[in-house]
């Protein structure tokens, strides 16, 4: 097995971060997924153009650079406004806040597209006849769509989720002490790069598989009700 | 807004761009020629030939391309002696080098998957119809398998290319000086943080849509057959919408 030289505990402490930015994240992208569908589909011409500006933007635009636009950008962009104010301000932003904005926000454009298909792929009788009951247009979507939506989407979040995770990864570049940084520092306190650096690609792994199995069991659990061949 | 050292650093940008354009094309090349055996192997019957395969691909679609460029690059400094010794120390102390290996890899692993899910979605019929003619096996590939499980592929591929495209942004990290790693230069010496960043942004935005345009054209070449003719009915134009990568692509059914 791989030795880390007692430095085992930088790689759990890593993990911990990584999967809390990375759930953080999920969380954002999921709301941004629903609202960007909600565009997509909406009748408004202004919330098509936003939801597919949003999406284009993204799709893009490399990661990385979104990254930095976020982490070093928001800060020097505000500070200058508020100095044509006459105020002098120093902002830092905290690196875990804009990680998880920033990835978030990017994979919230992925969402967006898993949502849309999911809600297309519902039979649009069921919302006629949620409707000729007399339901609400809200209370059909919270009742009859919403339910449903979960079944159709899940394969796709579980995509999102797990180039989500990896996403992270990117992170380390603002200093925000996740897997990867943790495993750079060590690496370079013993000298060992390449045991650090495959220790953390296992982990990344083991996520990965984890993931994978949780998925499987979920998409079991949703199509529960579903009679099939 | 500071417009002009945004004007001032559009030709350094685009120089920062022609490299990562140049990255970018040798690892889709190289990448892909490396993916169509890994992907034959991949489908393969026989174990020792698909379960190292599976390995590889697993490995790199399930770990994040940083770690797997900071292994390359920096890992491979732990066996400097052994690499030394096999006289390949020069080309793994490159930047470049290492930048190239580590996205071709990483392409290699996702594109097979692609083509393997290609592979599995060519109709049967194909196929048995090629056997009842006689043909050999490696004659099936080469005729029928493959350039039918390319143009199935295409859809995902472009997404690929689209990915590896702006995945080489990451090579800026190991010091490169790609359209990224300029303009973290440039950020650093003028302090225009979001007005550079936003440019390379506009950049990578306006190639990006270049690539999937080509693509487009290139997927409307190849299935011109599929296609209804001049004068027909225009309501239903096949071989749209992309795949996603590893599932099997639907088959556009010809309408004459």
């Amino acid at each position: 097995m791989l030795d880390l030289k007692g430095y085992g505990w930088m790689l759990w402490d890593g993990v911990q971060v990584t999967l809390l930015v990375g759930i953080c994240a999920m969380a954002l992208a999921l709301l941004m997924g629903l609202l960007g569908a909600w565009g997509k589909l909406s009748h408004s011409r202004t919330a098509r153009t936003a939801a597919d500006t949003y999406t284009t933007v993204i799709r893009g635009v490399p990661e990385l650079i979104l990254i930095l636009i976020v982490y070093y950008g928001t800060p020097t962009l505000i500070q200058g406004i508020l100095e044509s104010f006459g105020r002098d301000v120093i902002l830092d932003v905290n690196p875990f806040l804009a990680g998880f904005i920033t990835i978030g926000f990017i994979y919230g454009a992925f969402a967006t597209e898993v949502f849309r298909g999911a809600f297309l792929a519902i039979d649009k009788g069921q919302i006629e006849a949620a409707r000729a009951v007399g339901m609400s247009k809200a209370l059909a979507f919270r009742r009859i769509l919403l339910p449903q939506v979960w079944r159709f989407a899940l394969p796709g979040l579980g995509n999102v989720w797990m180039v989500l995770i990896k996403a992270t990864a990117l992170i380390s570049v603002i200093q925000l002490p996740e897997l990867l940084r943790n495993a750079d520092i060590a690496a370079r306190a013993v000298r060992l790069p390449f045991t650090f650096y495959f220790a953390a690609s296992l982990i990344y792994l083991a996520i990965t598989i984890v993931s994978m199995l949780a998925l499987q069991r979920a998409e079991t659990w949703a199509n529960r009700g579903i009679r099939r061949a | 807004m500071d417009y002009e050292i945004v004007i001032e650093s559009i030709p350094k940008l685009l120089s920062g761009a022609v490299l990562t354009i140049e990255i970018t094309a040798l690892s889709v090349v190289i990448g892909l020629a490396f993916s169509i055996p890994i992907a034959l192997m991949r489908v393969s019957q026989n174990p020792a030939l698909w379960m190292p395969v599976y390995g590889y691909i697993f490995y790199f679609r399930g770990t994040p391309l940083l770690v797997q460029i900071f292994l390359i690059y920096y890992g491979s400094g732990q066996f400097r002696e052994e690499f030394e010794a096999l006289g390949l120390w020069r080309f793994f102390r490159e930047p470049y080098f290492c930048a190239v290996l580590t996205l071709t890899l990483n392409t290699a692993a996702y594109t097979a998957e692609i083509l393997r899910g290609a592979i599995r979605a060519v109709p049967f019929g194909e196929v048995e119809a090629a056997r009842a003619c006689g043909m050999s096996r490696a004659l099936l590939f080469r005729r029928i398998i493959l350039p039918k499980a390319f143009r199935l592929a295409l859809p995902a591929y472009s997404n690929e290319v689209v990915f590896l495209f702006q995945a080489t942004s990451l090579v800026s990290i190991i010091t490169l000086l790609d359209l990224t790693g300029i303009a973290r230069i440039i950020v650093a010496r003028s302090f225009a943080v979001y007005e550079i960043y936003i440019a390379a942004a506009v950049i990578y935005l306006i190639v990006t849509y270049g690539i999937l345009y080509v693509f487009r054209r290139v997927e409307h070449r190849l299935s011109g057959h599929l296609r209804e003719r001049a004068g027909m009915d225009e309501a239903a134009p096949a071989g749209k919408g992309a795949i996603p990568a590893g599932q099997p692509a639907p088959v556009t059914i010809a309408v004459r």
